[in-house]
């Protein structure tokens, strides 16, 4: 099981991304995004959270230009498996790789705690190891986390079963911390190959830190 | 030369958090009368050319791509 994680100028991620999978027992294999190609045997692709190119215009919108984006998209336009946390979900909607954007949250402030969210969807490789209706505690840490979709665009992610998770309190109850329609924290496209959420599973890997609950999340992605 | 100005927004449907905090520090400070604030940017590009329908047709496809979200973003562009 191989791992490839990126790292853009700005990302502050990937070395904790790369620990939560290699304690997973993968393989891993960071990427710099000049590189025009990614590892052949990349069984997932991670796009790591941080602040590529300082979140300049708008979060990931510069990032999507990187010369190993164009290496991403035929990767997911192949069926390979991608994962986008925090920035990097951002990344994977402004490159169009999966719908809707990522504004500003609604109370304005950068938020920074741990939150619970529940499982929408577990029908995908990525929350396999979970049921729905599971809550789970995951640490949030993000300034524009506060996801927006059209009405249509909604109805359609709904259809489908890409909602993945939403925003709640310990109790599964919808509890909204920035704005997200629907307290929407993550997705998948349609083909149910690229995933991103705000979250961040792989700050909750030890209980000893807060929460282990990022395990059996990241874990979906190694039984494949 | 042309001077190109961009102005981007939030779209009218999209709830624009920065325009209401900013309205809300005007009410604080005894500005009545504001119906509405939205917060937008504004960039502006110094073209190399001289003919303005290639350069209306350079800076669209500049904000279709890159400068504007058209997700949640509107832009308007002015050559001067």
């Amino acid at each position: 099981m191989k791992v490839t994680i990126l790292q853009f100028p700005g990302t502050n991620c990937e070395y904790d991304t790369q620990h939560a999978f290699e304690g997973l027992g993968a393989d891993t294999e960071i990427v710099w995004h000049k590189s025009e190609s990614i590892p052949s045997d990349t069984n997932l692709l991670v796009v790591a959270g941080g602040f590529s190119y300082g979140d300049y215009l708008r979060s990931g919108a510069i990032a999507k230009f990187s010369p190993v984006m164009k290496a991403v998209s035929e990767y997911a336009s192949n069926g390979g498996k991608v994962l986008g946390i925090c920035n990097g979900f951002q990344v994977l909607t402004e490159a169009g790789l999966l719908p809707g954007a990522l504004k500003r949250n609604d109370g304005l402030h950068f938020i920074s705690k741990h939150h619970h969210l529940k499982v929408e969807n577990s029908d995908n490789i990525f929350l396999e190891k979970l049921d729905n209706g599971d809550v789970v505690n995951i640490p949030i840490a993000h300034h524009d986390g506060n996801y927006f979709i059209d009405p249509d665009g909604l109805k359609d992610l709904y259809a489908n079963n890409q909602v993945l998770l939403t925003y709640t309190d310990e109790n599964g109850n919808s509890k909204n911390p920035n704005g997200s329609v629907d307290s929407i924290a993550g997705i998948c496209n349609k083909e149910k190959n690229v995933f991103g959420l705000m979250p961040h599973p792989e700050r909750a890997m030890e209980a000893i830190l807060g929460s282990d609950d990022g395990v059996k999340m990241l874990q979906g992605f190694l039984s494949a | 030369m042309i001077k190109a100005i961009v102005n981007i927004s939030l779209k009218a449907g999209v709830l624009d958090s920065q325009g209401k905090a900013v309205h809300h520090a005007l009410d604080s400070l005894h500005f009545s009368g504001v119906d509405d604030v939205r917060v937008g940017k504004q960039i502006i590009l110094k073209l190399e050319t001289d003919d303005k329908t290639a350069a209306m047709a350079d800076v669209t496809k500049m904000c279709e791509d890159l400068l504007a979200n058209t997700v949640i973003e509107d832009y308007e562009i002015e050559l001067v």
